[in-house]
């Protein structure tokens, strides 16, 4: 190395550190120390008020006895598990469906995103609220047919499925995704695969699903890591209950029940805790699993 | 099924007239199905303008009669006008995208162009950050930020702005400041120009559409946060639009589902107008970060 370059360097690495104040900054107030900060909290009690009092693992324990925590736990696992797939599979049959060449698709695929664009906001859960309430929509949609329904906020079996409706109904933005993805698979590839006698069939399962696979991937992991962190739906569906029956508690609304309305906050620290463990065992898993089914192209 | 299937998937020519007809189904369906999606809306718009009364006994979407009085009375029903929230609203937007604009431009270029020893560290740290869920942070945050005496101002939601921890469009800058030539910068440096001087008049000007999507997604999520905003915003006159609302919704009557749409309606509005206006760096946006 010349000494012209290092100079370089070290003007680089100095440049750098002035660059990088802000961040440097936010890394150790907002992010690290928090972090660190909520880990202890965790095996503590702590009421805001008074010091916080060393429990060592009872918050843990407690979890255990908790009913309304394994609800919290159940609601958000059946949240994941139905809604994330099934939005997906919307967004692809209808980013499949629109990338034929088919006119008006900048139509379709703007009125189609709008409702991921509103779908978290607090106006969108009220008018949800009034969609699926006592004498909502659905319910005069059903009454036509000369079906009586109930509410369907008010029952703790249909609930949930009014929420899991509400993130399906947001497909747009990875439809918007797996458009873009779609655009990068080569025409020879079709060429090629029609040529070996490959029909439409073939095509699809040979030539665009394996290609499309890191977009699949990608949107999996965006789409889970998103719902598990639900909270404005559920806590103005259910006014900041979870209910009915803790039906809606999902996890990060009974985290701010414990913190924010009990201000039980080392237990909400011990809960907040569980919840990213969760989310990074999920994602590495994801990542693991993903070796036998996402194609890179370059195997 | 195999209309179907894949974008560039050749099939055989069929003749004109069906796949003209097919064509036309196929329009048909969609058309369809954007009336269903979009059918929920429609609805809120209308009911917002029908008599209180009116708005659940008739599901249909032409109204038998307008008025203005859900939204008269909405802007004033809680002990503050909605004036006072939209402005509190549009104060915390605003600055949190110049914060992110600011912050996230500085931290993007000196991991995307600048060498020094903990680069590769420092960019593995914003990309896990991305996946941190927010809740495990709140609560120590919260007690800082109380210790301070900040609890309703506008500090706590303003503050991890202007230090770069929305590390989601950090990595959307990098991305983009990699796919610009180097050259420009070599030239830059070559005529003088220290790192400052070519971050100043050579890449942030040519960042621009990834300022864009920033400013757009900023002010969408700022615009619609709520969990934030509920945790630290207590008192009625420093309370965002979405505080606001869901303090209507609590003290929700019969007749206050008119108000409520209202309000509702309004509280959209910004975002309906970003959306018409900002539709192709939107699109564009969502799609480059999945692409990378």
């Amino acid at each position: 190395m010349t000494s012209r370059s290092r100079f370089y360097l070290n003007r680089q690495g100095r440049a750098a550190h002035v660059f990088l104040i802000p961040w440097q900054l936010g890394f150790l107030l907002i992010t690290a120390v928090p972090l660190l900060a909520s880990l202890y909290l965790a095996f503590t009690n702590y009421d805001i008020l008074n010091p916080p009092e060393w429990t060592g693992l009872e918050n843990f324990q407690r979890m255990i006895h908790d009913d309304q925590f394994w609800a919290s736990v159940r609601v958000t696992l059946i949240y994941v598990l139905v809604s994330v797939p099934l939005q997906l599979a919307f967004a692809l049959l209808l980013a499949l469906i629109l990338d034929r060449g088919l006119s008006g698709l900048a139509f379709y695929r703007s009125a189609f995103y709008l409702p991921s664009l509103l779908g978290s906001s607090v106006a969108i859960a009220i008018l949800w609220r009034e969609i699926f309430g006592d004498e909502g929509l659905i319910n005069k949609g059903l009454a036509l047919i000369g079906v009586h329904g109930e509410s369907w906020l008010q029952n703790p079996r249909t609930a949930l499925a009014t929420l899991i409706v509400l993130n399906v109904w947001t497909f747009g933005s990875p439809m918007v995704i797996f458009l873009a993805g779609l655009r990068q698979i080569p025409d020879e590839l079709y060429e090629a695969a029609r040529v070996d006698g490959a029909g439409v069939w073939r095509q699809f399962t040979h030539v665009t699903v394996p290609l499309l696979t890191p977009i699949i991937f990608f949107n999996l992991i965006l789409q889970t890591i998103g719902a598990f962190q639900t909270f404005t739906q559920a806590h103005i569906i259910s006014g900041g209950t979870g209910g009915p029956a803790n039906s809606t508690l999902f996890y990060t609304l009974y985290v701010y029940q414990q913190g924010f309305v009990a201000f039980d906050m080392g237990y909400a620290s011990a809960l907040a805790w569980v919840l990213m463990v969760a989310i990074a065992v999920v994602t590495a898993l994801h990542f693991l699993v993903s070796k036998y089914w996402v194609f890179y192209g370059d195997s | 099924m195999v209309s179907l299937t894949a974008g560039k998937v050749i099939s055989s020519p069929a003749p004109a007239r069906q796949r003209r007809l097919r064509a036309v189904l196929k329009h048909t369906g969609l058309l369809v199905f954007v009336a269903f999606m979009i059918y929920p809306l429609v609805w809120m718009v209308v009911s917002a303008f029908k008599p209180p009364e009116k708005i659940l006994t008739e599901p249909g979407i032409i109204p038998s009669e307008w008025t203005f009085q859900n939204f008269k009375d909405g802007w004033h029903a809680l002990n503050r006008p909605f004036s006072v929230f939209f402005v509190n609203s549009l104060v915390v937007t605003i600055a949190s995208i110049v914060g992110n604009l600011f912050s996230c431009s500085l931290t993007a270029y000196a991991l995307a162009r600048l060498q020094f020893r903990m680069r590769k560290v420092y960019f593995a740290i914003t990309l896990a950050s991305v996946m941190l869920p927010f809740h495990v942070l709140v609560i120590p945050q919260y007690i800082f930020f109380s210790q301070l005496g900040l609890v309703n101002t506008y500090w706590p939601l303003l503050i991890p702005k202007f230090l770069a921890t929305d590390a989601f469009f950090v990595f959307l800058m990098v991305q983009f400041i990699r796919t610009l030539p180097r050259e420009l910068d070599r030239a830059a440096w070559i005529d003088g120009a220290g790192p400052f001087l070519t971050f100043w008049y050579v890449v942030l000007p040519l960042m621009r559409p990834a300022l864009v999507t920033t400013t757009i997604f900023t002010f969408i999520w700022t615009w619609n946060d709520f969990f934030v905003p509920l945790i630290y915003l207590t008192r009625t006159q420093a309370f965002t639009v979405p505080v606001a609302l869901n303090s209507m919704v609590d003290s929700e009557t019969q007749s206050g589902v008119g108000m409520l749409f209202a309000m509702s309606l309004l509280s959209l509005v910004p975002i309906l107008i970003f959306f018409a206006v900002a539709q192709k760096y939107l699109i564009r946006g969502i799609a480059t970060t999945g692409l990378k």
